[in-house]
C-alpha cells in the first residue's frame, strides 16, 4: 500500500468561545485529505490567539484554552496547545506554524532497525506536514492590505499548506485566483467542501449569550455549563481586551 | 410567582427523526425562547414524537432504534423528552391525532382538580364551544382552561409547505391543527413562510396561531445529509449528539441497504388520503 504523507492540522483563531462549527472544521477536513489518499490525518491542534491580539469581545486566554479543553474530551484525536496563548506578546501565526512544526520533528517516533517487533502501526514512512486548517473568511482576509505580511503569506502557502473549508457567501477560487502569492502555490492549497451548511459562528453565540438565550447543541454542554459557571459572555460581563481590530484576519 | 396570565405550553414535534440530529434539539431551544419573550407563554415541555414504521418513509429504519436515539439525545435535556406512543401504533398515526393524544393526557392529569372552577362560569363555557364548531367535526376539545397547558406543533418551515402537498394532508386536519392548537414554525426565510401562510386561506385565517420564529444562523443538518454521509463513511460528529453518533456507529445503521427500505411503497397517508377520495368519489 501506498505510504501516506502524515499530516497534522492546526487551527488557529480566538475561539471565543469554540462552537460545533469549529470541531466540524476538523471532521470535514480530516475525512476529504484521507480521501485523497495522498495524505493520513495524524492529529489535530487547537491554538487559542493570544490575549494581545486584542480583538474586542475577547475574554481571558486562560478561559478560551479551559472551554477547548472541554470541547475536546471527546475527542480522540485533537488537542488543544495553550502556547500561543501563553507567549508574552501576540505571535504571527507563521511563527505559530514554526514552534509547532519544530515540536513535531522533534517528537517523530524514533524508528530504530529493530525489525517489525512493535505493532505500531502509525509510525509514519515520511516527516509529518502541519498544514493550516481555516475557514473560507481567512483566505478571503489575505487580499486586505496591511493584515498579513507578504512573505508570510508566501511561507504558510508554500513551506506548510493550508487547508481551507468552504463557507457559505465565500467564494474559494476567486479567492484564489485574485491573490497572486495563493494562486502561485495553489498545489498546496487544499479546498474542503462542506456539503452541511453550518454558519454557528462564535459572534452569533456571544449575541445569543447576551439576550440570555439557549446556545444548546451549538456547542458541547461541557463548555456551556463552563460559560454559565464563570458568567462569560453575558451582557453585564467585562471581558480582556479593547476595540482595536487591525490585526492579521482571525475571525470568530 | 409567574404572571398565572401565561398560558403554558408544550412543544410536540413529530417527524422521522431517522436519525435526530443537532438541528432539530435547536428547534426546541429556539422555540422554546422565542415563546417565552413574547411574554404571553411559559414553555414547560418538548415532547419528541417519532414516527411509526408504518408510515412507509424510503430510508426509514425501525422504530426502535429511532425512539432509542431520540431519548440518547434528550438525556442531557431538562425539559425535552421523547414519547414513544405515536411510534407504537400498528397503522400510521395522523399528526392531528397525535396532537389531540397529547392534549387530552394534559387535560386528563391537569383536568381534575380544576373541574369546579369552570363549572361555575357556564356563560364562558358556551363561547368557547362555539368557536370550536366551525373547526372539526369531531367532538370538539374540552372548552380551553388557562390552566391547562396547550399543546403546539414545533416544526420548520418544510412541514408548513407540505401543507401544500396534495393528498398529503386532509385539509380538515390542516384547520384542526393550526386553529386547535397551534404551530411554532422555525425558518430561516421568514418571508417564504409568510408568503405562503397569505396564501392559504386556512392559515390566513388562525395566522395568530401560527408563530413564525427566525432562526438567524444557516443550520442545515438534515438526517438525509447525515445518511449520506455515513454512507460514505465521513464523519457525522458534532452534527448530532456524541451519544447518537456512537449507537449507530454500534449497530451499524444507515447504509446503502437501509436507505432502500420502502422503495415502491407508497407512502402512507397519501395512500389513505387516496383511497378516501377515491371512495367518495365513487359513493358520489
Amino acid at each position: 500500500m501506498k505510504s501516506r504523507i502524515p499530516v497534522v492540522l492546526l487551527a488557529c483563531g480566538s475561539f471565543n468561545p469554540i462552537t460545533n462549527m469549529h470541531l466540524r472544521l476538523f471532521e470535514v477536513a480530516r475525512d476529504h485529505l484521507h480521501q485523497t489518499g495522498t495524505y493520513q490525518v495524524i492529529g489535530g491542534i487547537i491554538s487559542p490567539v493570544n490575549d494581545n491580539y486584542r480583538k474586542k469581545e475577547l475574554v481571558a486566554a486562560h478561559h478560551r484554552v479551559a472551554m477547548v479543553r472541554l470541547a475536546l474530551q471527546t475527542s480522540d484525536w485533537i488537542r488543544v496547545d495553550p502556547w500561543e496563548s501563553e507567549q508574552a506578546q501576540w505571535t504571527e501565526t507563521v511563527k505559530v506554524l514554526r514552534h509547532h512544526h519544530r515540536e513535531l520533528l522533534r517528537y517523530l517516533p524514533q524508528e530504530e532497525g529493530r525489525g517489525q517487533g512493535s505493532a505500531v502501526s502509525q509510525a509514519p514512512a515520511a516527516v509529518p506536514e502541519l498544514k493550516l486548517l481555516c475557514g473560507a473568511d481567512i483566505l478571503k482576509t489575505f487580499q486586505t492590505p496591511n493584515l498579513w505580511e507578504d512573505e508570510h503569506i508566501q511561507e504558510i502557502v508554500e513551506k506548510f499548506g493550508l487547508v481551507c473549508v468552504d463557507r457559505v457567501g465565500h467564494d474559494l477560487k476567486r479567492y484564489i485566483s485574485d491573490t497572486p502569492i495563493l494562486q502561485r502555490y495553489q498545489h498546496n492549497i487544499l479546498l474542503v467542501r462542506e456539503p452541511v451548511q453550518n454558519e454557528i459562528s462564535a459572534t452569533y453565540v456571544r449575541r445569543a449569550l447576551g439576550h440570555g438565550h439557549s446556545v444548546k447543541y451549538l456547542l458541547p454542554d461541557a463548555v456551556i455549563a463552563y460559560i454559565k459557571d464563570h458568567n462569560l459572555y453575558s451582557s453585564g460581563s467585562s471581558c480582556k481586551g479593547s476595540s482595536t481590530q487591525n490585526n492579521e484576519g482571525k475571525t470568530s | 410567582m409567574e404572571n398565572p396570565q401565561k398560558t403554558e405550553v408544550v412543544l410536540l414535534a413529530c417527524g422521522s427523526f431517522n436519525p435526530i440530529t443537532n438541528m432539530h434539539l435547536r428547534l426546541f431551544e429556539l422555540a422554546k425562547d422565542h415563546m417565552n419573550a413574547t411574554g404571553k407563554y411559559r414553555v414547560i415541555k418538548g415532547i419528541i414524537s417519532p414516527v411509526g414504521d408504518a408510515y412507509k418513509k424510503k430510508g426509514l429504519i425501525s422504530a426502535h432504534h429511532r425512539v432509542v436515539m431520540a431519548q440518547l439525545a434528550t438525556k442531557n435535556s431538562g425539559w425535552v423528552e421523547v414519547d414513544t406512543w405515536e411510534s407504537l401504533q400498528k397503522e400510521w398515526v395522523e399528526t392531528a391525532k397525535v396532537l389531540r393524544h397529547h392534549q387530552e393526557k394534559l387535560e386528563a392529569s391537569g383536568g381534575e382538580q380544576r373541574d369546579s372552577p369552570v363549572l361555575e362560569r357556564p356563560g364562558r363555557k358556551r363561547k368557547w364551544t362555539e368557536q370550536r364548531s366551525e373547526v372539526s367535526q369531531k367532538k370538539p376539545l374540552e372548552p380551553q382552561r388557562k390552566d391547562v397547558p396547550r399543546v403546539k406543533l414545533l416544526c420548520g418551515a418544510d412541514l408548513l409547505e407540505s401543507f401544500g402537498v396534495p393528498d398529503l394532508w386532509k385539509r380538515e386536519d390542516i384547520a384542526n391543527i393550526v386553529g386547535s392548537y397551534g404551530l411554532v414554525c422555525i425558518t430561516r426565510a421568514g418571508n417564504d413562510a409568510q408568503r405562503f401562510i397569505y396564501e392559504s386561506d386556512v392559515l390566513w385565517r388562525h395566522q395568530a396561531n401560527i408563530h413564525l420564529v427566525n432562526e438567524w444562523i444557516t443550520n442545515d443538518i438534515s438526517s438525509t445529509k447525515i445518511r449520506r454521509a455515513l454512507r460514505r463513511s465521513q464523519s457525522i460528529r458534532y452534527l448530532v449528539p456524541d451519544l447518537v453518533q456512537e449507537y449507530i456507529e454500534k449497530h451499524d445503521l444507515y447504509s446503502a441497504e437501509s436507505e432502500e427500505r420502502n422503495v415502491g411503497v407508497i407512502l402512507a397517508p397519501l395512500q389513505r388520503n387516496r383511497a378516501a377520495t377515491n371512495s367518495r368519489t365513487t359513493t358520489a
